[in-house]
């Protein structure tokens, strides 16, 4: 119907936003790999430069090499805008750890509020990422790059290629947005071998070849676009000074409406700076890479040269890497940064001086990379506001939608990831994932005990064996150290342990024994000749008796 | 500041039938209790925080803008993004503290859940208070475990941290549903349905409530506290 169709302001608009948010979702990335903590302020009053309302900042580097791949189009059908993150060695070889993909499907959703629900869903889609980026397996092994590795990224746009991820990689969905032009998709695909080849391995000495190997895949397409260290200096000495956005100029300022959503508000300003674009020192730092290192990095097939490396950490405001290298006293602890090379790490409580401490780390991040909008200056602000008559957002319409939901939805699993750990045993979640089932679990139904053979059973038949056990001779398992959780010592006289162990295999009640039955039924069929001649031998007294009862 | 009054549910009552509820559970040491509920309730808050709302001539509003920043834990091997805003990280360490002293000294089996509960105002006449009407609880069920050995707990650290993970994940699943949230209000209706008492975020209204299972594992003993709203409205 025509009346539903994408007027061209929102059409427009609409476009802006999925292009803001493809710049915005590399952005968040790519800074997730970077190897260090990320901190952005708050702040109360809009600048009127943060895309979605979140303070993300811009790393002319990579918006740069976005814009690049993305030549000028929009994420569409067959289109995807990839991320690749990759790992380096210091020998060279590398390995791909994650592909994110920003996709578009067809299925369109022409009902929804593009200046509005599209809009803030975006944002909710970002935080998201923010949330998800810290959760796959790539993001530990970011935090401890430097030494032995660097994490790099790569952006492509086209079809996506997950063929470098190896065998059995898994996928996690970021989340949807639904759009009166396609719903837009977000997700990861990452390799998991990893879980394996922890970073503990990465901490270890040499061979690092021997593991590297086994994941080192040629590239089935060669690298159409170059590959970028996810920690890089940029600075005066750097021969490539990137531009910054140029599309700064092109600056977000939300303005909502109350008003019922036929009428919402959005407002796009061009806005006129007074001030020169910012320069690229304004961007992070970046962290140390050891001097050997630097020397193989610049030598790699890497496009991107980086301007010599080996500053020494008394120049950076943030710990990042293990300056002491490979831990081998330690070879198991997994160390998060900062609790080696010597720099503190930000205390968790809050106290005051941490404010402090944490503002100073953020300060190279916190340069504001536009100067302020002021959107009532612009001739060509497109504000159509209509007062809400307060009949909005009554509290009456909320029951309309709410949808109903079962608790415990997360309690059930898929049947292949039932742990050990959803069992009621103390400890379950450390044992070895390989035990899947609660039957084949010895803790949980113990072997049955064996019949026990009854004395008499071997006198009966005789060619049985006489077995003198009467207790239990089964001792297929032995609990060496059975420690039960919660148990207090101090209300029975026996330990709880002790307990389970002594009564663990009771021997079965003999009534309940088939043998002892049958046994019985036999000893009764036999005797019964016996029993009829004595009888016999009565019948008078018997005949006797009945005739008094008649 | 005022202090508003809310009817709410007795103690132990389930939420309204049209509330969207989500349970999680995890099982860590002790140690580990207050670095994996704050993980989880902020990783929630993260999804449920505005920038702040300013409102301008013609019911037209702005909205600020929210930092995140990325929290190491201590006890755990795992990383989480929160809010940039101090007032409510101290909020949610305060109900978060105060969960985990009620846990270790309850003499329970060590079981227990926190749950953050997101409602809407709705104004009554008088003589009766306003009643609060929950739109999405999530409840956070926890199992303390004692481990003997260094070893142990180098393991525990791991798994909590990969269980998190999953958590983080459902959450995000969860949000991605797009499912009801409230309308955006009017300016006389903002307090109504989001925190607007935080100098640089704000989240939909909410309010955190714990329990403890005694050792006879029914929840005999409740507590429940409207702690934010009290810290927050003094």
């Amino acid at each position: 119907a025509m009346d539903t169709d994408l007027s061209s302001q929102d059409r427009k608009d609409l476009d802006k936003f999925i292009k803001f948010f493809a710049l915005k979702t590399v952005q968040v990335i790519v800074q997730a790999r970077l190897g260090e903590k990320i901190c952005t302020r708050s702040s109360s009053s809009p600048t009127g430069s943060d895309w979605f309302n979140l303070a993300i900042k811009d790393i002319p580097e990579v918006t740069h090499e976005a814009k690049k791949a993305l030549a000028g189009q929009l994420p569409a059908v067959g289109r995807s805008m990839c991320v690749e993150i990759s790992l380096k060695t210091s020998e060279g070889d590398s390995m791909e750890l994650e592909i994110w993909c920003l996709e578009m499907n067809e299925k369109c959703d022409k009902e929804i509020k593009v200046s509005y629900t599209v809009y803030n869903r975006l944002s909710l889609l970002l935080k998201s990422l923010l949330a998800i980026t810290r959760v796959t397996p790539a993001y530990r092994l970011s935090r401890k790059q430097g030494h032995e590795y660097v994490i790099l990224y790569r952006i492509y746009f086209g079809e996506v290629q997950l063929s470098g991820l190896g065998e059995g990689f898994q996928t996690v969905r970021v989340g949807t947005v639904g759009t009166p032009v396609g719903t837009i998709t977000l997700s990861c695909a990452y390799r998991i071998n990893l879980a394996f080849m922890s970073t503990r391995q990465f901490e270890r000495t040499p061979p690092i070849m021997g593991i590297i190997i086994d994941h080192f895949v040629d590239r089935p397409y060669p690298s159409s676009s170059p590959m970028h260290p996810c920690n890089y200096r940029a600075g005066e000495d750097n021969g490539a000074v990137y531009p910054s956005v140029e599309d700064s100029q092109e600056v977000c300022t939300t303005s909502f409406s109350t008003s019922p959503p036929s009428q919402c508000v959005f407002t796009v300003t061009k806005a006129h700076f007074q001030t020169p674009p910012p320069v690229v020192t304004d961007t992070l730092k970046v962290p140390v890479m050891g001097l050997a290192f630097s020397h193989q990095l610049s030598s790699s097939r890497l496009s991107y040269q980086p301007a010599a490396l080996g500053v020494g950490s008394a120049d950076m405001g943030f710990p990042v890497l293990f300056a002491g290298g490979l831990n081998a006293a330690h070879p198991h602890q997994l160390i998060g940064p900062g609790k080696e090379g010597g720099v503190p790490p930000i205390p968790s409580q809050p106290a005051h001086g941490t404010q402090a401490d944490q503002e100073r780390m953020c300060t190279p991040l916190d340069g504001v990379h536009y100067s302020a909008a002021t959107p009532s200056s612009s001739e060509d602000t497109e504000t159509v506001s209509n007062s809400s008559e307060g009949k909005c957002g009554s509290p009456h319409d909320l029951l309309e939608t709410i949808f109903i939901r079962k608790v415990g939805a997360f309690v059930n699993k898929p049947i292949n990831q039932v742990t050990m750990a959803n069992l009621d045993i103390p400890f379950a979640m450390f044992a070895p994932k390989n035990v899947e089932l609660e039957d084949n679990d010895p803790m949980v139904n113990p072997p049955d005990s064996p019949e026990t053979e009854s004395p008499l059973q071997g006198s009966l038949h005789s060619e049985g064996s006489s077995g003198s056990s009467t207790g239990n001779t089964h001792d297929d398992f032995v609990m060496i150290d059975f420690k039960p959780a919660f148990s207090k010592d101090d209300i029975l006289p026996m330990d709880l342990g002790t307990f389970y162990r002594e009564f663990q295999n009771p021997p079965q009640l003999s009534s309940l024994s088939i043998d002892i039955g049958a046994q019985s039924m036999a000893e009764d069929l036999d005797s019964l000749p016996e029993k009829l001649a004595v009888h016999e031998k009565n019948v008078k007294e018997f005949d006797a008796f009945v005739e008094t009862l008649q | 500041p005022h202090r508003t009054c809310c009817r709410t549910p007795p103690p132990g009552a389930t939420p309204a039938m049209n509330c969207r509820a989500e349970v999680l559970e995890v099982s860590v040491e002790g140690r580990q209790v207050e670095e994996a509920m704050l993980a989880v309730l902020h990783t929630v808050l993260l999804h449920r925080s505005t920038g702040k709302f300013h409102y301008k001539k013609e019911g037209t509003y702005s909205i600020g803008t929210v930092g995140t920043q990325d929290v190491d834990c201590d006890f755990i091997d795992f990383a989480y993004v929160r809010v940039s805003s101090e007032e409510l990280d101290r909020a949610l360490r305060k109900a978060v503290g105060e969960f985990k002293d009620a846990l270790r000294n309850s003499g329970s089996d060590g079981m227990g859940q926190i749950s953050l509960e997101f409602y809407q105002k709705k104004k009554s006449r008088w003589p009766f208070s306003d009643e609060c009407i929950p739109w999405e609880l999530w409840t956070i069920k926890v199992n303390v475990v004692n481990l003997a050995n260094e070893q142990e707990r180098q393991i525990c650290r791991e798994k909590v941290g990969e269980k998190l993970c999953e958590k983080i994940i459902n959450i995000v699943e969860v949000m991605n549903r797009h499912e009801y949230l409230p309308k955006m209000p009017t300016q006389s209706e903002v307090d109504n349905v989001f925190d607007t008492s935080l100098k640089d975020v704000q989240p939909y209204l909410y309010k955190i409530s714990y329990q403890i299972t005694d050792s006879l594992g029914t929840s005999v003993t409740t507590t429940m506290r409207r702690l934010i709203k009290d810290t927050l409205a003094l």
